[in-house]
């Protein structure tokens, strides 16, 4: 196959560095910092109060990182519904690869905003997630994009989909936390 | 630990166990790469993956590279992956579309039916180099209604007579629509620090359903319940299991959860009633009422022996695992779905997948959980044998383990090199009982 850039849209640049776009960008970066934190503290009803009623959390194959949920398998296609059976699901005794759970640190960086319309706001950020259980530890490497979207004066998450820059998961067997 | 007595099969003392060495022993392993993955006809890839000619897509079968492409007759090509000049990897992508294969060390380049039909400056080359000796190496191959295999063994029967009874079952996959199935995009690849063995038998243990994917079913009887309807969670006592000749066996159960051919389950939506009501009738029309129902209604695991799942159970599901070492396998997995199904149906199809499989669902991350934890066990001594006796005394249930019985006298005898016994169990049908053949005189297990 042929090596094609994985999105024909143009790498955004960001925004104009006015007072405005840096007071977003900081909000941006607090709210994804927070996330990373509430994941790793398994406070996991805090980070699904990050997200809108209407939020997606998709998570692509290794091998299609292009995937579309509608006509692709993907490994993860979550509605907000969805989400929470998951927490609901880690926070009990039959997850069996979460029980106890797992020790992670998300690592995200390189929060460029790409886009802003009306109150929803793009933005990407490179993500990694270092995860410790039953003596071993592997490394999950990716990409956010995210939308955003001021609730009542706060951002809130409405979108997230993370891309996995492995070629497969033969170093972790399945994706058992939110990545 | 004898090489043959690692199966102590004996079902008129009510006991069936397998030796542990059989699931960690390094030379237990390295025999089987000889006498099972090196003689059985092994699953490669489904012919929906390369539609149109120049397609290619490349795989790792029993720890050797190997492409398939459709040729320019539309004909599937199977090809080592190794060049014949000095054996470079001729196909370095997972999948796409050529139009020759040029190797990338001295350029060589091959049709798509593996011909040479270049060599820069063949000037160089005398009387004894024949350019028509010198295409890309075919391993045997040939598929059953999509299915595609290679053997690497021109002794081993025919496909056909090698899949035995799973033919059947290959059909009801198969028939789910007039127009074919298809691969969909996107597969599931990961691994698993466990024998590969362990894998093929707890793809077709319903026993552990229940119990080890507890959360699953809450899950869904937790979405039935908020529609305000209850839903059976006890189909797999009511099913059975089959021995399926040469290896292969079967559970089929009554599906405790909707299937996206033509099951409805309150996760569904009641939008989705109508339209899983003319497929019915659609295939009640073309296949008749039973099997029909068989196609909507009932879930199946098949084993492919040694080492190809059909799950055609919330999906229809292939999964394959290749072994890498006597506790570690890779393995890949892929939803099918009819070729014509579309929109609402297939995304109704894929979410079903994602509620139990794949490694975010909500099922497949405690198999790979439990398989390793197996496989640690294993290491603590103390517990020789693993049981497998469940169902020995009555008519075989889905929730039995006949399917992985017959899946370990195969393997056994394929190991040993003694005869394949089908055996004088219950349940299988009268032809498959040998007639003059004594069971083998019991030695005593050691727990
Ligand atoms: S190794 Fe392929 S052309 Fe030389
Ligand atoms: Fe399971």
């Amino acid at each position: 196959m042929a090596n094609t850039p994985i999105r024909d849209r143009p790498v955004a640049a960001g925004l104009p560095a006015t007072a405005d776009s840096l007071l977003l960008q900081h909000e941006v970066e607090q709210l994804l910092y927070l996330e990373a934190r509430l994941l790793d503290d398994w406070n996991l009803d805090a980070w699904l109060r990050l997200y809108t009623p209407d939020a997606s959390y998709v998570v692509p194959t290794t091998d299609l990182p292009e995937g579309d949920p509608r006509c692709d398998l993907v490994f993860i296609d979550d509605d907000r519904d969805r989400m929470e059976a998951r927490v609901r699901r880690l926070q009990g005794r039959h997850a069996h690869r979460e029980y106890p759970w797992s020790r992670t640190r998300h690592f995200v960086s390189n929060i460029v905003v790409t886009a802003v319309d009306g109150d929803e706001v793009e933005a990407t950020a490179a993500v990694a997630v270092w995860r410790f259980r039953a003596g071993e530890s592997a490394g999950y490497v990716g990409r956010y994009d995210v939308r955003l979207r001021r609730v009542e004066g706060r951002l809130r998450l409405c979108g997230k989909r993370a891309i996995l820059d492995h070629e497969t998961l033969s170093d972790h067997g399945a994706l058992s936390i939110i990545f | 630990m004898d090489v043959d007595k690692l199966v102590y099969d004996h079902p008129e003392l009510g006991k069936f166990k397998v030796h542990r060495s059989a699931v960690g022993a390094p030379e237990i392993y390295e025999l089987e790469r000889r006498r099972i993955f090196d003689r059985c006809w092994l699953y490669l890839g489904h012919e929906s993956e390369v539609p149109e000619p120049g397609d290619y897509a490349r795989r790792v079968v029993a720890e050797r590279p190997l492409f398939f492409v459709r040729n320019r007759d539309r004909q599937l090509r199977v090809f080592h992956n190794a060049c014949p000049h000095r054996g470079a990897l001729v196909c370095r992508s997972d999948r796409g579309n050529a139009q020759v294969f040029k190797c990338f060390y001295h350029s060589w380049t091959f049709d798509l039916s593996g011909a040479l039909v270049g060599v820069p400056d063949i000037d160089g080359y005398g009387t004894g180099f024949h350019r028509e000796e010198m295409g890309l190496r075919s391993p045997r191959f040939d598929s059953y209604r999509g299915f595609v295999f290679v053997c690497f063994d021109h002794g081993t029967e025919p496909l056909r007579d090698y899949l035995a009874g799973a033919t059947e079952y290959l059909d009801l996959v198969a028939d789910q629509d007039a127009g074919g199935m298809r691969v969909i995009p996107g597969s599931n690849r990961y691994s698993i620090k466990a024998n590969w063995k362990l894998l093929a038998e707890n793809s077709i243990d319903g026993y552990h359903l229940p119990a080890l994917h507890r959360s699953f079913v809450e899950y869904l009887a937790g979405i039935a319940k908020a529609a305000g309807r209850s839903v059976t969670t006890d189909g797999n006592r009511r099913g059975v299991g089959r021995s399926l000749g040469n290896g292969h066996g079967v559970m089929e159960n009554d599906a405790v959860y909707g299937r996206p051919i033509a099951l409805w389950h309150p996760s569904y939506g009641e939008e989705a009633r109508a339209e899983i009501r003319t497929t019915r009738d659609r295939l009640i029309a073309r296949h008749g009422l039973d099997k029909a129902l068989r196609i909507c209604e009932k879930s199946r695991n098949l084993l492919i022996f040694p080492n190809l799942i059909i799950a055609d159970i919330m999906a229809l599901t292939i999964r394959v695992f290749q072994p890498t070492g006597p506790a570690g396998m890779e393995v890949t997995a892929w939803e099918l779905a009819p070729a014509g199904e579309v929109g609402i149906r297939l995304r109704r199809r894929l979410d079903s997948f994602l509620t139990f499989l794949g490694p975010g669902g909500f099922a497949t991350p405690d198999d790979v959980e439990v398989l390793e934890s197996c496989q640690q066990g294993c290491r603590s001594g103390g517990v020789e044998w693993m049981d497998l006796s469940r169902g020995l005394h009555r008519e075989p249930r889905g929730t039995d383990e006949l399917q992985m019985r017959s899946f370990w006298r195969r393997w056994q005898s394929l190991l040993a090199g003694t005869p394949h016994v089908e055996q004088y169990e219950r349940g299988l049908p009268p032809d498959a009982v040998p007639k003059a053949i004594p069971p083998p005189a019991p030695t005593a297990p050691a727990d």
